[in-house]
């Protein structure tokens, strides 16, 4: 199935050729976990603090069970904080 | 250092300097900084004195950290009654004066009174004196500083100065020092310039003295900065990306207030990012991102220095604004850009460097041209109230020239000049200004973060994120991750937020070390320079003590429960895309629980078993 991965921040390096403004479409198998995609690309599992699916949190618990649904948008940061 | 015990009472009346003892029973209770100074405030002026007129104090505070060798010892905070809320104003700042300051000999320094003729104060440790600023008066606040360093002659002076906006009554004026640290919020600037005291310039060279333990406070000093630097925040993204890159984030979760927040994402918020600023631009092929830059004693260093990309329209023929120079923060960034629709990194950041050169705070003046902006696609004002601008949403040209106007008061900057609610009021629309109690929103919808409507509503100066900033804990998960879309356990977070950020901001210490330290990092610090016992428990009291008396302050300057509250908008809006799709600001369910914890009446005042408590004055 088609998702939008979206890797921000010091992120970025692992992103995929071809990624614009950070994003891009990838090709997964259906019912694939996150932690499968977060190794996929290399992102370190420590790093990958804030995992979004459509904007929602998901919790680091949450990680191995198959979330992932056609058209959805993963955003993952590692630690980040601001003001 | 911990506290010199000294500070300068400086009336600008008489044109006398004085040397008084400070308080140490008020330092023990208070800390220093936000909280002590506050004390002095609320034993000094009548809370329903007129913020402009010569009855109202200025008072420049530090910690008593500022200027030791704890990492961020470099803060000091501008205390007053606000112009633009009538609450209580305590406004931060980093940079390098606060230190020097400190390493003058003193604690703070308290103005009183009006002068006759603009002035400036000269502080050469020991020697303070008020000099006449009839040649800086007009001048912007960039070239306030340097003709005060090639006056004395002495490039390691420091100074704190308002700019044009000040002097011409901008109600957000700010007060800036070492040309782009800025104490920004709630007017400060405008007071300071209502008592035509226009720069402070300091040069100490005393160096540190007075510290309790120096050696445990050296280790508990290095324990400190290596959590610093083991942190991913703190000792990586910060540095490297600053607050900008909250950008993505914040929008993505759907809590991006977008056109005078009437949405809660920004189809440009990419690029007005960290990640954008990063980019290597085709002008040059530079990023925007020269480098980052640290204030005094700070081993994080988050501050942005940046560059405008040659051939940007806004800097066309202004070689003045064509080098290095202090860059976009996301607060500013937000306001603006997605709260003005304006997508444009060079043009957020033009604004940004006039609001720097002429002491404006960027939050409050993005959105005030955000609510223009609305006022004008709504038709209620037009080019004849703008001076010909297209007042569009999204306009780039609009919004450089705004930030022009209302840097010298020409024009409609003057009406830009009065604040989103002054403004909004002046033209027939109030509820189009996005305000608590005079005061501008900043970056964090609270649709989209519930806890942050309760922040709002109840902050003490105003709508402000910085009173209490649970987004660290419903987004970031820093303590501990909580759902921002929900209003339980609201009321309890956002106490124990704002009595820790209270107490932090009396240290002389910097807020962000918040997102790897806890009041368990600060106490041993404290403890080691300071007199008296300093835990983690008297920390967090002290932090509640000084919320309930700058609460008790407001109440008496004539605020009340029913100005805890946010604009309608909140209420009668839905969110339109994003997880918050469909969901209204839940304030209403979490107020009467916050006034629970908080030991208040309902009318929103202290009881008195809460007063009797914390012994509030």
């Amino acid at each position: 199935m088609n998702i939008t991965l979206k890797l921000y921040a010091s992120l970025s390096e692992f992103l995929p050729a071809g990624a614009v403004e950070n994003t891009v479409q990838i090709e997964v198998p259906e019912r694939c976990s996150l932690n499968e995609v977060i190794d996929r690309y290399r992102v370190p599992r420590r790093l990958a603090h804030l995992v979004l699916i459509n904007g929602h949190f998901i919790e680091e618990s949450q990680r191995d069970g198959p979330m992932l649904k056609e058209g959805d948008a993963l955003a993952i940061w590692p630690p980040v904080a601001g003001g | 250092m911990a506290w010199t015990k000294k500070f300068l009472r400086v009336n600008l009346t008489d044109g006398t300097v004085a040397s008084e003892d400070l308080n140490m029973d008020w330092a023990d209770q208070y800390i220093g900084q936000r909280g002590l100074a506050t004390r002095y405030l609320v034993d000094e002026i009548d809370p329903k004195c007129d913020p402009l007129g010569p009855d109202n104090k200025l008072i420049m505070t530090t910690g008593p950290l500022t200027g030791t060798m704890a990492s961020t010892g470099g803060r000091y905070s501008v205390v007053t009654k606000s112009p633009l809320t009538g609450c209580v104003a305590c406004s931060n700042s980093g940079g390098f004066i606060g230190a020097e300051m400190k390493m003058a000999g003193w604690d703070m320094i308290i103005f009183e009174g009006k002068s006759p003729n603009p002035v400036y104060l000269h502080i050469e440790n020991d020697n303070a004196q008020l000099l006449s600023a009839e040649q800086l008066w007009g001048k912007s606040a960039w070239d306030t500083d340097k003709i005060i360093h090639a006056t004395h002659n002495d490039p390691q002076t420091r100074i704190a100065c308002v700019g044009r906006s000040a002097e011409q009554g901008c109600m957000y004026a700010a007060v800036i020092n070492d040309l782009h640290r800025a104490a920004g919020r709630s007017g400060v600037g405008t007071v300071m310039a209502s008592k035509n005291l226009k720069a402070v310039a300091i040069r100490g060279t005393k160096g540190v003295a007075g510290i309790k333990d120096p050696a445990r406070f050296m280790t508990a000093v290095n324990e400190a900065k290596q959590v610093l630097a083991d942190n991913e925040v703190t000792g990586v993204g910060l540095p490297t990306f600053g607050t900008q890159v909250l950008m993505n984030v914040i929008n993505e979760v759907g809590a991006m207030p977008t056109r005078n927040m009437r949405e809660v994402q920004f189809e440009g918020a990419h690029k007005i990012s960290a990640e954008a600023m990063a980019e290597p631009r085709e002008a040059d092929g530079k990023p925007n991102l020269t480098t980052n830059a640290g204030c005094f004693g700070c081993t994080i260093a988050c501050g942005r220095i940046s560059t405008i990309a040659p051939g940007h329209f806004s800097i066309e023929n202004k070689p003045q604004y064509m080098a290095n120079s202090g860059g976009l923060e996301y607060e500013a960034a937000w306001a603006l850009g997605s709260d003005t629709g304006v997508d444009d990194l060079d043009a957020l950041t033009y604004a940004n460097f006039v609001c720097n050169e002429d002491g404006m705070d960027p939050i409050s003046f993005g959105a005030t041209v955000a609510a223009a902006m609305e006022m004008f696609e709504a038709g209620v004002i037009d080019t004849s109230n703008t001076d010909g601008l297209e007042f569009k949403f999204g306009s780039a040209e609009a919004l450089c020239k705004a930030a022009e106007m209302v840097a010298t008061g020409d024009g409609f900057g003057k009406d830009l000049g009065l604040g989103s609610k002054r403004l909004c009021e002046k033209y027939g629309r109030p509820e189009l200004s996005m305000t608590v109690k005079g005061q501008e929103f900043p970056a964090y919808d609270p649709r989209g973060i519930q806890g942050m409507g309760l922040t709002y509503a109840t902050s003490n100066r105003g709508a402000c994120h910085l009173r209490s900033y649970t987004v660290a804990s419903e987004i970031l998960g820093v303590p501990v991750k909580t759902d921002p879309l929900s209003t339980e356990g609201k009321a309890d977070l956002v106490k124990a937020f704002q009595d820790a950020t209270a107490a932090v901001d009396s240290t002389g210490l910097c807020v962000f070390t918040t997102f790897a330290w806890t009041l368990e990092n600060f106490a041993p610090q404290l403890d080691a320079a300071c007199d008296g016992e300093w835990t983690p428990e008297k920390l967090a009291e002290a932090g509640e003590r000084i919320w309930n008396m700058e609460r008790d302050f407001n109440n008496r300057a004539g605020m009340t429960a029913a100005d805890d509250t946010l604009p309608e908008r909140f209420f009668k809006e839905e969110a339109n895309s994003g997880p918050a799709q469909g969901k209204t600001s839940g304030l209403k369910e979490m107020l009467p629980e916050y006034y629970q914890v908080r030991g208040w009446n309902a009318d929103g005042s202290p009881t008195d078993e809460t007063r009797s408590r914390l012994s509030l004055p």
